[in-house]
């Protein structure tokens, strides 16, 4: 640990940076992620209005809404397209299940040169992992809440 | 023998060390940017034959290290050692670059500052009288850094404003006793200074303070003004990190406004090219040095020169145990041969 003037040093330098840095600006960024982001979803809803009007279950045409997002996600992360997307949506295609998907593909085209098992198989989730991991860790936890409320009567 | 060390950090040579031919070969990007014409070599496949970033960027060093000894007139088995490094894990850009060219090898590693390590310790070993010819080489690569440091390059992000481009290219240069038209006065060798910041997509703000303070040793030991350089070279402060250098300096009471000039600055059209705070990566300042900074110096357009190429000493796993990013700063003398003898 730093003494503490020099600790008060780094703060001053840190703040001193912040003024200096540019940052984006958070208005635009939020107008073009709002835009992007709805538009995204937009597309989702379309795709399962069609799903319904086919007959489909509310169910199956939700599954089949997600997997064709992927779907186009994946390839336009293989044709470096999402990218360019991303660099001026930002959250707007961050945050969308194809903003998952292409986190998930970019990874895998990445560390391919690696190996089918050293390559894909361990790195295939280095950026998608932690969502994973704690989407299904808090489901659980949720789960748990859940369960506890039912037993004591309160749902 | 008495020393040839001047001051705290800093070796003035009693005989200096020529730069007898310098390389450079780039990627597509940085041949479309502001230097595009002065580059020895342009590739138009970002793979440049291979099949991986990381070969990739090991047949640019090989290529660039090649050319640097044919332009000095001279046989692979006459340059006595290689300082080479570059900016992935273990060096193996290095490693597997120039494991072809059969000469002995030092490996080096100073990010992004390695080119001013590469020339110094190289320039010591030829004044020292180890070597008639020894080579420094230098490389990085978009694609190895980005998949090394940062994120695969198909994964959609932000990059904050404060980012900068590694430069896809490699530099290089012969230094031996005798021939070529720019000579190696003497170097300060820097420490790594570190004021704290954690940032790694602020590099230059890392790296700022310790080019102030390799910069300012050098005026110290040698006692010169900033009026005693036609330019103070940088390597890739960018534009947020010049800003703070500017700001360093003028605190210790050093105006470079004037002379300073940063490689990051120059080798991309930030309007145009979309690279937000300027280039960055070993390939940066060493392409810069030999196709931009080499030629005037020659020329003797600019007679005496102060190159501190920069570098930001992090790795991945620094930074996620939540340390800070520590810069280090390395400082070349360089002159027009003959200088203050015409």
């Amino acid at each position: 640990m730093p003494d503490i003037q020099t600790q008060k040093e780094q703060k001053e330098y840190e703040k001193y940076v912040k003024q200096v840095t540019p940052t984006h600006s958070l208005p635009m960024n939020m107008v073009r992620a709002f835009l992007v982001g709805g538009l995204i979803c937009l597309a989702g809803q379309w795709i399962m209005n069609m799903c319904l009007g086919y007959g489909l279950g509310q169910q199956v045409s939700g599954s089949w809404t997600s997997g064709i997002l992927i779907l186009i996600s994946v390839i336009l992360t293989g044709f470096n397209i999402y990218p360019k997307l991303a660099k001026f949506a930002g959250a707007g295609s961050l945050v969308p299940i194809t903003g998952f998907a292409n986190s998930v593909a970019a990874s895998a085209i990445e560390f391919q040169k690696e190996g089918q098992v050293m390559g894909i198989g361990c790195k295939i989730f280095t950026i998608a992992g932690p969502v994973i991991l704690f989407g299904i860790f808090s489901s659980w936890i949720l789960g748990i809440i859940y369960w506890v409320l039912k037993i004591t009567g309160v749902m | 023998m008495s020393g040839q060390t001047i001051g705290q950090q800093s070796i003035q040579f009693r005989e200096p060390v020529f730069i007898i031919s310098g390389a450079s070969i780039v990627g597509k990007k940085e041949g479309e940017g502001p230097l595009g014409d002065a580059f020895d070599l342009v590739g138009e496949d970002p793979m440049f034959g291979t099949d991986s970033w990381e070969e990739a960027e090991s047949t640019l060093q090989k290529e660039t290290a090649g050319l640097a000894i044919a332009k000095a007139g001279l046989k692979n088995w006459q340059i006595r050692t290689i300082y080479a490094g570059d900016l992935l894990a273990q060096s193996v850009a290095s490693s597997f670059g120039i494991a072809d060219l059969g000469i002995p090898v030092y490996g080096l590693y100073g990010a992004c500052s390695t080119m001013g390590e590469a020339l110094s310790l190289g320039s010591m070993a030829v004044a020292a009288g180890y070597g008639e010819y020894v080579l420094a080489v230098t490389s990085s690569h978009f694609g190895s850094a980005e998949k090394e440091f940062r994120f695969p390059l198909s994964y959609g992000n932000q990059r904050p404003l404060s980012a900068t481009w590694t430069v896809t290219g490699s530099g290089a240069c012969v230094l031996g006793r005798q021939g070529g038209r720019a000579r190696i006065m003497g170097v300060t060798t820097g420490k790594i200074i570190d004021y704290g910041l954690k940032d790694p997509q602020n590099m230059g703000a890392c790296m700022a303070p310790a080019a102030c303070d390799t910069i300012y040793q050098n005026f110290m030991d040698f006692d010169r003004m900033p009026e005693d350089y036609d330019k103070i070279v940088t390597g890739d402060l960018g534009k947020v990190g010049q800003q703070i250098l500017w700001d360093l300096l003028a605190k210790k009471g050093y105006d470079i406004r004037k002379q300073h000039m940063d490689c990051g600055l120059k080798i991309y059209d930030g309007k145009t090219q979309d690279t937000h705070s300027g280039g960055s990566g070993c390939g940066c300042a060493a392409t810069v040095f030999v196709s931009y900074i080499l030629p005037k110096i020659e020329s003797g357009e600019w007679e005496r020169v102060l190159f501190v190429p920069t570098g930001a000493l992090m790795s991945k796993v620094s930074f996620n145990e939540g340390q800070s990013v520590p810069g280090v700063a390395h400082a070349v003398v360089v002159e027009t041969a003959g200088k203050g003898e015409r």
